[in-house]
Parts: C-alpha cells; structure tokens; sequence
C-alpha cells in the first residue's frame, strides 16, 4: 500500500452533477507519483468531468481529496501552479502564432527565464524555423505536440492529459508516447485518459470509468485477474469459422483474433473449459489455456462499452 | 499567493490586442459602424431641404406682410402653393401633409404695426420630420430683418435699429422638441458606442468558451480579475478610437458643433463605455455561443434605439416607456452628450446624469460578477 506523501493524487467519492444527472458518482481514484496512470471508459463516462474536478475546474458536489497534496476543494491555485494540464480539445489560440502561444503559456506562469524557455520548447519541437506560422494552420499531430509542450513549459509535477491522442496518426502516437515515457522516467507522474489499447497497455495502473462509476482499477498486470477473466488460446485451420461458431457458443463472452490465433475469453471459467474440453475432443484445433493479458482485458472492457451519453443502462 | 499579477493581466492584454488586429472583419466593424451610421443617419435625414410646400393665410396683405412673402419665396425654403382662408384649412392641410408650413398673418397686421402694438405673424410648422422644418425655421428671422430693412422706409423710417415692430411665432406642430439633424448626431454616439461595445465584449469573452481556449486558461494559475480586465481594457480603447472617429466626422460632416466642457464629456464618456462593457460582460455570462452573445445583444438595443430618447422625444412617451427609458444607459449618456456638445453643458449641469449611470453600473457589475465563475460549471 502506498501512503499519502507517495501519492500524485488521492480523491475518494468525487461526484458530479449536471441538473438532475449524475455524471461522476462517488469516484476514487489514488494516482502514486511517478506513475503512468490510465484512465478508460466510453464517450460520455464522465473522464474529463473527473479530471476538470482534479483540476480545480469544476467543483465537485462531493467528495473530496488531493492533488499534489493540495486540497482539490480549498487549494485550486496552488494546483494550477504545478499540474500541467491538456484537453480533450485543442485549445490553445488558433489565431496567434506558435511563439506567441507558448509565450503566453509561459507568462500565465509568470516565468523569469520565460525567453530562453520557449526558444527552447520551440527547439524540441522542431518548430523554430515555423515559430511565428498561426497555431491553426497546423495539422492534428502537429497541435497536440504543440498543445503538450505548452502544458510543460512550467515543469508541471503531475500531467493531467485527456484523451491527448484522439485522431492522431500511429506514428505521431508512438513518438507521443516516447515522450510520456521519457517524463515518466523523470518523475513527473502521467494520468491520461485514452480509448486505444496499445497506449492502454504502456500504462502502469488502469481505472475503468463506466456511467460515471468506477468499475476497476488496479496495477495493470492486475487487471485480468480482477476482471477475472479465464483465456484459452486457439491455434489450426479454418480459423474464421471456428470464430464464429465459438461467437454464439455458450461460456464464451469474447473472441479475439491475433493473425491466425484466436484468444477466446471468459468470466466463467468452469463454463469457458466445459467449451475447451468439448472442443478438443474434435482434434481439429490446437487449444492451449493461457494467462489472460491487459489486450484481453481492455478488449473485454471496452466490447461491452456503448456512448455512455444517453440513459445509463447496465453496463455489459 | 498575491491576488493580482499585473504581469499576467498584461500578457492577457496583449494577447487580446493581436488577436484584435488579426481579426479584420471585426476591426473593420469597429471602426466602419460610427462612419456608416453617421452617414446613414446624417445624410439619410436631409438637415437642410429646401423648397417645402407652405399655404398662406393672408387676413392682411398690407407691404410689410408682403415683403415678408417676398422674403420667404427668395430664401428658397419655402415655397408657397396657395392661400387658405381659414384655420382648420391650413390645419388639414399640415396634418395630410400637403404643406409643411402655414404662414398666418393676423387681422389689421399692417395697423397695428404703424400702432407699435407689436402684432404676431404666426408661421405652423409640420415638425413630425424635424429635419425638414429646422432648417426654414431657422432661416425665418434673418429673412424677416432683409424684409423690414426693405420696407420700413419713410413714415416707418423711425423703426428701423430698434427691434422688429412685430414678431414671428413658430409653432411647432406633432413634435415638441423639435429634434435636428444636429440634435440626431450626438444621439447616435450613444447608440453606436452601445451597440458595438455591449457586443464586441460579450462575443469576445464568449469566443474563449466556444472555443473551448477558456478551458486551457483558467487551468494556469490566472485570476478572474486578470483576465476580466485583459479582455475589457482593448476594448475601452475602442471605444475612445470610435468616439474620436465619430466626433471628427460629426464636425466636418454635419457642422455639429462641441460647444461644452470636454473634461464633462470625457468623464461621463468614460462611465458610459464602462457601464456598456459591463453589460457586455454581463451577457457572456449567460450566452452559450457567439451567435447567441450577438442574438442577446442585438435584443438590448431595441430598447436602447427606441426607448432613450433617441428615437421619440422622451418627455412624449408614455409613462412606463419613460420608466424603462430611465433603467437604460443610453438615455443618460444622451442628455449628456446633447447638453455638453450643443448646450455648452459643464460637469455640475451634468452630474444628474452621471449618477444615473453610475447606478445602473453598479448593478450591472454586481450581477456580472455574481454570475461569473473562475470555473467551468
Ligand atoms: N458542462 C456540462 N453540462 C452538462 N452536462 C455535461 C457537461 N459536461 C459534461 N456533461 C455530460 O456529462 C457526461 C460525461 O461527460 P465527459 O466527462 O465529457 O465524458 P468523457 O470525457 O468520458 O467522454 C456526458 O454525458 C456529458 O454530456
Ligand atoms: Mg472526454
């Protein structure tokens, strides 16, 4: 168990309201420094209402916790001073130019060495030669770097990124990531909010978000077992109609198809190795159980997941 | 942790000029507005047509009333289409229209000239367009003294130098105040400085949350005075540039004179762009767009046109026009504008009016800053 110094941060029964809607109900979440922390859920599940709560942009109307060891209720100011925070949307001036942007940034710090700092940030951008273009003329990956470096010209402790990749090419994710990695490794501890497995699988702990509940969190290397998934590994001929017979089969909730391999999952694990047993009877495939793995994981969480924007339903 | 940091309200300054400069279409707004206005209004509302229709009622038509006939045709702003005989005539005639001006001299004018009873030539005037009758109305005495100098030779001789032996009445018909285009222009200040400071303030503040850019900056340690002051102040300087603008072709476009204390007219100035940027400020409190920022402002300038006493003369409203009339800035900063630019007004004849839209300030600035919030809810 970590204690409180060890944690980035800590809140407990966070809840939010919009009129009569419960958006964030009774949310807890402890962050530890250092960490890169996942945040997953649908559209609509009420994330980034979490994450302004962190922040000191919306008021809970209730709960309570901190951030950085600053109450998140009484001590706003001091939170903005150290978190760098980057949203959903772009929002940094479309009609000012990069240079003026982060400049800006850097006076809302009120940073001594504010020059030298943006010429720098300018610099690992590999903006300089591109400094005085408008921000908007820039394409989607070139504004979420651009985005990023503004939120960490004040050398934030805690990086608050909310959904930070959304209709970024792969490639411009994977260089992102790097660059969360390499911070990480800094210390400054990461929580960021994504819909995508592969940036789900780098994180060290994972909470899923579901109707503004909390259903899971936990270590990542964890969070199979919590769900308490059972996988068995699927290998021979004729694969695709395996996979749909193995679909309407009983016992299984979930098949995933590597290549040539079908990872076929399920919560009930007597029901899921009733179906393996049968199935090897046969002898046409090769059935092999396995440990289930965070891709199981994230598949499973996210196949029952639906815009969480319209009535809650149960979630599947 | 201080609660203000110039170095930041000046960074939310700055940042809000270049933005200003890079939008031309707005800039361009700010400053065409008062000159297409001014044109609009000006021109638009002839201030000095000639040749209107006018009937006569001659009970008398002895050489003096002739002479001033006389004088009335040459001027070139009367022209006179026929006689009438009777009062309700030329009273019908103005109300249909069919003549602007009714010129009446009495029974036994001439006689009661030579008498020194000092008789009265009535001169009624249409003045429901007020523009068209100033104009002859205030050419009538220098055309009455070139009709005495010509007909007040032998026996009147002894007349002559001393004041006219008889006296022209104008009487005002359908509008008693008798507005001008003079009296129209310093009106149409106030109205253009509500209109596009209540706007360009509200769409301004409101742009950064549609954009979704308020988020971004309320997440940095900036304060909500830093950026409330940042945001208002550019456009206080608008303001100033519009004014200026608007006074500059007032003079030389209309002749409108400044005959008052320009310290009066600066301070409630001041106090007029304030309190329209706080109302301004009070509206993005509660648009959710720019569209409806613009809708909601637009909405707050009918009363401001229709009810302050620019368009209808205010003390002929009725009463709870007048009453709303009262709540509206405008309808101070135009008496103010009015008695300062035309009356030769000074800071105590005006400070009634200060006061009122010091008031009405007050509670818009409480309510604003009642509803406004450092945080997104
Ligand atoms: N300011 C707001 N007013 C009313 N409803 C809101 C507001 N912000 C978010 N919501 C609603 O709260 C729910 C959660 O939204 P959000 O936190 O943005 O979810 P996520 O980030 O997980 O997609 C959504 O149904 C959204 O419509
Ligand atoms: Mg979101």
């Amino acid at each position: 168990m970590t204690t409180e110094a060890e944690l980035a941060i800590a809140v407990s029964g966070l809840t939010k309201r919009f009129g009569d809607r419960t958006v964030v109900d009774s949310f807890d979440m402890e962050v530890p420094k250092g960490a890169i922390y996942g945040f997953l859920g649908p559209n609509g599940s009420g994330k980034t209402t979490t994450i302004r709560m962190m922040c000191g942009l919306l008021i809970p109307d209730g709960g309570s916790g901190q951030c950085l060891g600053y109450d998140i209720l009484t001590e706003p100011q001091q939170i903005k001073e150290h978190v760098g925070y980057m949203t959903q949307r772009f929002s940094l001036y479309e009609d000012l130019t990069i240079r003026e942007n982060l400049d800006f940034m850097a006076r809302m710090y009120r940073m001594k060495d504010r020059r030298s700092k943006v010429q720098k940030a300018l610099a690992d951008l590999g903006l300089s030669d591109r400094a005085d273009q408008l921000a908007g003329t820039l394409s989607g990956g070139w504004k979420q770097r651009l985005s990023l470096a503004a939120c960490l010209l004040h050398d934030p402790q805690l990086l608050l990124l909310d959904e930070p990749t959304a209709g970024v090419d792969p490639k411009a994710r994977r260089d992102f990531w790097d660059e969360i990695r390499r911070l990480s490794a800094a210390g400054v501890t990461v929580l960021v909010s994504t819909h995508y497995m592969d940036e789900a699988i780098q994180c060290d702990y994972i909470a899923y978000i579901a109707y503004g509940k909390k259903l899971i969190s936990g270590p990542a290397r964890e969070i199979p077992r919590i769900i308490g998934l059972t996988t068995w590994r699927v290998e021979g001929p004729e694969i695709s109609k395996l996979e749909a017979e193995l679909r309407r089969t009983e016992g299984v909730d979930q098949v995933a198809r590597f290549g040539a391999v079908l990872h076929v999952s399920g919560t009930n694990a007597k029901a899921l190795d009733r179906v393996a047993a049968e199935q090897q009877k046969r002898k046409t495939h090769k059935w092999q159980k396995k440990d289930a793995e965070l891709e199981e994981a994230f598949i499973y969480l996210m196949a029952g997941a639906t815009d969480n924007f319209l009535t809650p339903a149960v979630p599947g | 942790m201080n609660l203000f940091s110039f170095a930041r309200f000046g960074a939310v300054l700055f940042k809000e000029f270049v933005q200003m400069r890079r939008d031309r279409v707005t800039f361009g707004m700010m400053i065409g507005i008062p000159i297409m206005q001014l044109l609009l209004f000006g021109f638009a509302i002839n201030s000095d047509p000639k040749h209107l229709p006018t009937l006569v009622e001659m009970a008398d038509d002895g050489p003096i009333a002739r002479a001033v006939v006389m004088g009335m045709q040459t001027s070139d702003y009367f022209d006179f289409i026929g006689i009438v005989t009777s009062q309700q005539e030329g009273d019908r005639a103005l109300r249909e229209g069919s003549a602007n001006f009714v010129l009446v001299v009495p029974p036994n004018f001439e006689r009661d000239v030579v008498r020194g009873l000092n008789p009265d030539i009535l001169l009624s005037a249409d003045a429901s367009d007020p523009a068209a009758a100033s104009g002859a109305v205030a050419a009538m005495s220098g055309i009455i003294d070139t009709a005495i100098a010509d007909v007040l030779t032998g026996p009147l001789q002894y007349t002559a130098g001393a004041p006219p032996p008889f006296s022209i009445t104008v009487h005002r018909q359908y509008n008693a105040e008798g507005k001008t285009s003079t009296n129209i222009v310093p009106g149409l200040l106030a109205i253009i400085l509500s209109m596009t400071m209540v706007m360009i303030t509200a769409v301004a503040i409101v742009r950064e949350t549609e954009k979704g850019t308020m988020e971004a900056l309320i997440a940095t340690p900036v304060r909500p005075a830093e950026v409330m002051l940042g945001k208002i102040i550019p456009y206080v300087l608008v303001g100033y540039v519009q004014t200026f603008v608007f006074l500059i072709a007032a003079r030389f476009l209309f002749d409108v004179p400044f005959i008052g204390s320009r310290l009066a007219f600066f301070l409630g100035f001041n106090l007029y762009i304030i309190v329209n940027l706080a109302l301004g400020f009070l509206i993005s409190t509660v648009a959710k767009s720019q569209m409806q920022a613009m809708q909601i402002s637009f909405f707050t300038l009918l009363p401001t046109i229709l009810l302050s006493g620019f368009m209808f003369p205010f003390a002929g409203m009725p009463g709870w026009a007048q009453v709303i009339g009262t709540t509206i800035p405008a309808t101070h900063f135009l008496r103010l504008t009015r008695k300062v630019m035309l009356k030769g007004a000074a800071l105590p004849d005006i400070s009634g009016d200060m006061l009122a839209i010091s008031i009405i300030m007050l509670v818009v600035v409480v309510i604003a800053l009642r509803r406004y919030r450092q945080t997104l809810d």
